[in-house]
């Protein structure tokens, strides 16, 4: 059967059964367990409210259960098992992480990403937000900076392939670099230890427009009476940016940076595309991918390892969801 | 609202500087990979993308063909380089090693008391105090108007399965958009309108799994799948996919009902209409905004995504969705074929980018509900 017939027949199964599942759920539970025309209405149609809820919500939470909840578990369980996952080795595996000096190399590299990425897309977000946000064609240059957030990181990856190219007539890098009077090409993805910020660079020019539009959003948001009375007082834009603005915007920005830090211990596409993690690029995704398919508990391993680096985050994020509500 | 204090023209003026400025740093590497997947492969690596628009130099050798007629007591060779064509000569020469070396008007003297002269529009003279018996070679440089082709997409949807990838990320994409928004809708509802015990901890946990890292589930889910006789197919990936997506649909979809009017939905309630009809009669049309940002961001996440695809997809060649085919086929196997990479680059951008200018207000709108509070 052709993939794509295959696919309508899935949109028409999928949709037609979900529609199907809610619908007929919802009239045997009106119609048939507890009906509303019987002896006892009331308390048959309270019974029936008490029991929707879960109707609703029962498709839902078994594809979360199934495809977030148990995979914690069953990461981690199956991480403490060896490569064909029929010994238990307990904490082998970490241990084994711990001294691969590749897996030294991937942790450090990833703090590093954790770093700068997060710092240069909020910082540059910012900045474009707030020289945007008088401007006549703001709206335009936004929606141009924000472009970069619709391609994949691999054609994104491709897309800087060509400006890092060793050939100065393809990579606008080594042309710069001719144009000041180099004379040998020089290849930046194996620059040792720079090649990782050549990489960043890529997420930061993708990350940049998602920062500027929360960020954007934000600085409109903030009440005008306080730019006001700041310029009355005879602040300058810049105390009125760093001492009014940004300390009002302080919530978004953190959410911000939060959200791309996240992120950042997602991605494996760049390095995957780039370097293959040669040349010491190698990030804690990209090094998991290496080990996928190859050594299960060592790739669950390091996905665990990731999961511990996302917990506090996690955590902060159920709490003030849970603020937020009361 | 500065205008108040005066509008002070001068940082005016820097603030639309750097603003271009910023604009067009990021926009050159996308506008050099779309030059880029327009010239072909000699022209890329011959002359960067950046002076594409401007005519390029190009070395040529033409045998000066025709009758050398003898004129006081030296053969003479007349012609044109250009034939019947016509073109502009910058430089010329005798000799293949230094096809520039005299430009046009200048007399060439070669070995053998023989010369040659070529002017600006192509016309040559060759001289030789011998019988000329060998149409002698004229060497020149001229400026070739800039070309741009479609050849690289004809390549790479032609020949290299391009097209194949293509329909698969469709394939992939469509009902991996479309069923989550159902069932996280369904669930939005509950958690939005619907009063019952554990509520407030469902959507603690729904918030909690957005930031769960997905390769996390790897491992184990293509286990299950297997153990299902899913294995590695569409059905598998769309599954995936629906799994995935669902944290970030709920959330979003559950902060938008959440704030619709509370006036609506209980007249409706008090009217007698059910859950079921409040929820498809009123809730969801009221919801398109958000179905659509959420729509959008899981149609970008599908179509872009390189890790599910990898694993949840068999590793076979009718399979591969663009990105895999891009990452592990064609950057190696034509990884210093520029022209068939940025085309190959841009076919997989193409439907996102078009996607995102044309829904960019639903995009936005979802972000803003997702991250502001």
């Amino acid at each position: 059967m052709s993939p794509i017939i295959q696919g309508m027949l899935t949109i028409v199964i999928g949709v037609g059964g979900c529609i199907g599942y809610f619908w007929a759920s919802n009239m045997v539970l009106d119609k048939v367990i507890f009906p509303a025309q019987s002896k006892n209405p009331g308390r048959n149609i309270n019974r029936a409210n008490m029991v929707r809820p879960w109707l609703f919500l029962f498709p839902a939470m078994f594809a979360l259960g199934l495809y977030l909840v148990y995979p914690v578990i069953g990461s981690f369980w199956r991480s403490l098992f060896n490569r064909s996952g029929d010994e238990f080795i307990a904490l082998g595996n970490y241990s084994a992480l711990a001294q691969d000096p590749t897996f030294r190399t991937a942790f450090f590299n990833n703090f590093m990403w954790m770093l700068v990425v997060p710092a240069a897309s909020t910082f540059f977000g910012l900045l474009v937000a707030q020289l945007t946000d008088r401007l006549k064609w703001g709206n335009i240059a936004k929606s141009l900076i924000f472009m970069p957030m619709a391609i994949s990181f691999v054609g994104a990856s491709l897309i800087w392939r060509f400006m890092y190219a060793n050939n100065p007539d393809i990579g606008l890098i080594n042309a710069i670099r001719f144009a000041m009077g180099a004379t040998d090409a020089l290849d930046v993805l194996q620059l040792q230890f720079w090649n990782n910020f050549f990489l960043m660079v890529i997420l930061i020019w993708i990350q940049t427009g998602f920062a500027m539009v929360i960020l954007s959003g934000a600085l409109r948001g903030i009440p005008e009476e306080t730019i006001e009375a700041a310029i009355i007082d005879g602040a300058n834009p810049f105390q009125i940016f760093f001492k009014i603005k940004v300390p009002q915007i302080m919530g978004t920005i953190v959410v911000v940076w939060t959200t791309i830090t996240i992120l950042v211990l997602k991605v494996f596409d760049i390095v995957y595309t780039m370097t293959g993690g040669n040349f010491g690029t190698e990030i804690l995704p990209s090094y998991m991918m290496s080990y996928m398919f190859r050594d299960d508990g060592r790739a669950t391993a390091v996905a665990f390892v990731i999961m511990i680096i996302v917990l506090p985050v996690m955590i902060w994020n159920i709490r003030q969801a849970r603020a937020e509500m009361k | 609202m500065d205008n108040i204090a005066g509008t002070k023209s001068s940082l005016n003026w820097a603030v639309q500087i750097s603003v271009i400025l910023l604009v067009i740093i990021w926009l050159i590497p996308t506008v050099g990979l779309l030059v880029s997947s327009f010239r072909d492969r000699d022209a890329i690596t011959n002359s960067g993308w950046w002076l594409s628009a401007l005519p390029v130099e190009q070395n040529f050798a033409v045998k000066a063909e025709g009758e050398p007629v003898s004129r006081d007591g030296v053969n003479v060779l007349e012609g044109n380089v250009f034939g019947e064509g016509s073109g502009t000569v910058s430089k010329f020469g005798g000799r293949r090693a230094a096809p520039d070396a005299f430009t046009p008007g200048e007399v060439a003297d070669l070995s053998r008391d023989r010369s040659l002269v070529v002017q600006e529009n192509g016309d040559y003279v060759y001289t030789s105090p011998t019988e000329i018996s060998r149409a002698p070679t004229v060497y020149f440089a001229s400026a070739q108007p800039a070309e741009f082709s479609m050849v690289n997409y004809e390549t790479i949807m032609g020949s290299a399965n391009m097209d194949r990838a293509f329909i698969n990320t469709l394939t992939v994409t469509i009902p991996a958009t479309i069923i989550p928004i159902l069932i996280a809708a369904f669930a939005a509802y509950a958690l939005a309108w619907m009063e019952f015990p554990g509520r407030g901890l469902l959507i603690a946990m729904v918030v909690g799994l957005l930031v769960v890292p997905l390769q996390l589930a790897l491992v184990p889910m293509l286990k299950l799948h297997n153990a299902m006789g899913v294995g590695q197919s569409f059905l598998g990936i769309w599954m995936a996919h629906t799994g995935f997506g669902l944290p970030l649909a709920i959330y979003l979809l559950r902060n938008y009902m959440v704030g619709l009017p509370r006036d609506i939905i209980e007249s409706a309630k008090v009217d007698g209409a059910t859950d079921f009809q409040v929820f498809t009669k009123i809730v969801l049309p009221l919801s398109f905004p958000a179905l659509a940002s959420f729509a959008i961001f899981q149609f970008l996440w599908t179509w872009n995504d390189l890790l599910v695809a990898k694993v949840f997809l068999p590793s076979n060649s009718e399979s591969w969705v663009m990105t895999v085919k891009i990452a592990d086929d064609l950057l190696g196997s034509r990884g210093g074929d520029w022209g068939i990479l940025a085309a190959a680059a841009f076919i997989s951008i193409a439907v996102p980018l078009i996607v995102f200018f044309t829904m960019q207000r639903y995009l936005v709108r979802g972000l803003l509900a997702g991250s502001v509070k």
